[in-house]
């Protein structure tokens, strides 16, 4: 399943606020951007405005108002005054919009990323082989669907005994 | 009603639905019987919070009078709630919160199917990001009527009391009134008498599994809907709401 693109660039001034929003991170998973994990929908700039558009991953998720405060903080700092953040809710945001590079990172951060697609997983009902991030063999067993954030379930390995979390897949 | 009250009305019954549970489950928060219960029990009761929150919020903007989503929470009273009899119902133990749940999010779960080609832009999108949400709660759920009524003797006959004990709560899902019928024909909302058909085949085919005897027809509870609630439903709310009345408008 292909990641979420963030649609070219329409000026250099917005170019330059995707880069600055690289550097924004996820306050629960600081070694995720915003970027990575998708939920940056859309800049549109008009004037000295400029209008971010951002995808909630949990409706519950307590790490929304963080994030919406984290892009204002950053452009601020960067010097634009005129900030909004607009939630948007439709598509739903989902864990193939991930970025390779978030995947990536995931993995070294010792949580195991998202397997697959969404759409591949209500075919197989839930059942999937989740490679340990430690020592990547395919010997591990779900602890909970449920862990220590939204996001993810808890997982062990059965090969190097090392308990690990999994990015779930929405 | 106009229109637009229909709108509101309905939205206020999803949001209170889900926070009245999400409050139910929030009691056991550091009461479960293993830490990955505990776990997916807070995960779950976050779901419920801020799917109510959206709907509270998006019910605000509508009416245009100012309310907040804290608004409709922590200052209306017990007469002004709309949520099902059946999520007000205690705890108990284990079993009784799963079989509230499991009963609840398979009605939930089709309701929200349903929402999501109603002809309110928003609903409908807050319904697909809900969904999301309901469909891995009720996998968890799931699971675990059925490993407790396919499981030891006690565990099965008090999983089967649990159903059995909650069975008349259920019925108010399905009992239509004004609202729902408008909500139907004016934003083309669900149609409860359909709902309640896949509900029963999907919560018999569950119970069959679970090695559980289906209950039989019997007299339903009603009145959570219309503001009519059951005695447990004033402790819950005095809890939840102390603080905002102690000390109205309370921020931090």
């Amino acid at each position: 399943m292909q990641a979420w693109k963030p649609k070219s660039a329409n000026s250099e001034k917005e170019q330059r606020i995707w880069t600055w929003l690289a550097d924004v991170p996820d306050p629960e998973i600081p070694i995720l951007s915003v970027l990575d994990l998708g939920i940056v929908r859309d800049i549109v700039i008009q004037e000295d405005a400029v209008e971010v558009s951002v995808s909630p991953t949990y409706s519950g998720c307590p790490a929304t108002e963080v994030i919406e405060q984290s892009i204002i903080a950053e452009l601020r700092e960067n010097g634009v005054e005129n900030i909004s953040v607009k939630r948007v809710l439709s598509p739903p945001w989902t864990t193939d919009w991930i970025s390779e590079a978030g995947r990536n990172k995931l993995k070294k951060y010792g949580i195991a990323p998202p397997a697959g697609s969404t759409s591949k997983r209500e075919l197989l009902n839930g059942t999937r082989t989740i490679a340990c991030p430690h020592c990547e063999s395919f010997d591990t067993s779900l602890v909970s669907e449920f862990g220590s954030t939204p996001c993810k379930a808890s997982y062990k390995c059965d090969e190097c005994l090392e308990p690990f979390e999994y990015f779930k897949c929405i | 009603m106009s229109k637009k009250e229909t709108l509101i009305a309905y939205l206020l019954r999803l949001a209170d639905n889900a926070l009245i549970l999400g409050q139910r489950l929030i009691e056991i928060v550091t009461a479960g019987p293993e830490l990955e219960e505990e776990l997916a029990n807070a995960n779950i009761a976050l779901d419920y919070l801020g799917q109510a929150r959206m709907f509270y919020t998006y019910a605000g903007e509508l009416e245009g009078k100012g309310r907040s989503e804290d608004d409709f929470a922590f200052m209306r009273d017990e007469h002004e709630f709309r949520n099902l009899l059946l999520l007000e119902q205690p705890n108990g133990h284990f079993g009784d919160t799963i079989a509230r749940q499991v009963t609840f999010d398979v009605f939930y779960r089709l309701q929200l199917e349903a929402l999501q080609d109603c002809s309110d832009k928003r609903l409908a999108e807050i319904a697909v990001k809900s969904l999301k949400e309901i469909r891995y709660h009720l996998r968890h759920g799931t699971k675990w009527l059925i490993r407790l009524g396919d499981g030891t003797d006690e565990s099965h006959e008090r999983m089967t009391n649990s159903i059995h004990g909650l069975w008349r709560f259920t019925g108010e899902m399905f009992a239509g009134d004004e609202l729902d019928e408008a909500m139907k024909k004016e934003w083309n909302g669900p149609d409860l008498e359909s709902l309640k058909g896949e509900w029963h085949e999907e919560i018999a085919s569950i119970l069959e599994e679970a090695t559980i005897s289906l209950p039989d027809e019997e007299w339903m509870a009603r009145g959570g809907k219309n503001g009519q609630h059951s005695e447990h439903f004033g402790y819950l709310i005095a809890e939840m709401q102390t603080m905002q009345r102690a000390y109205p408008g309370a921020n931090w």
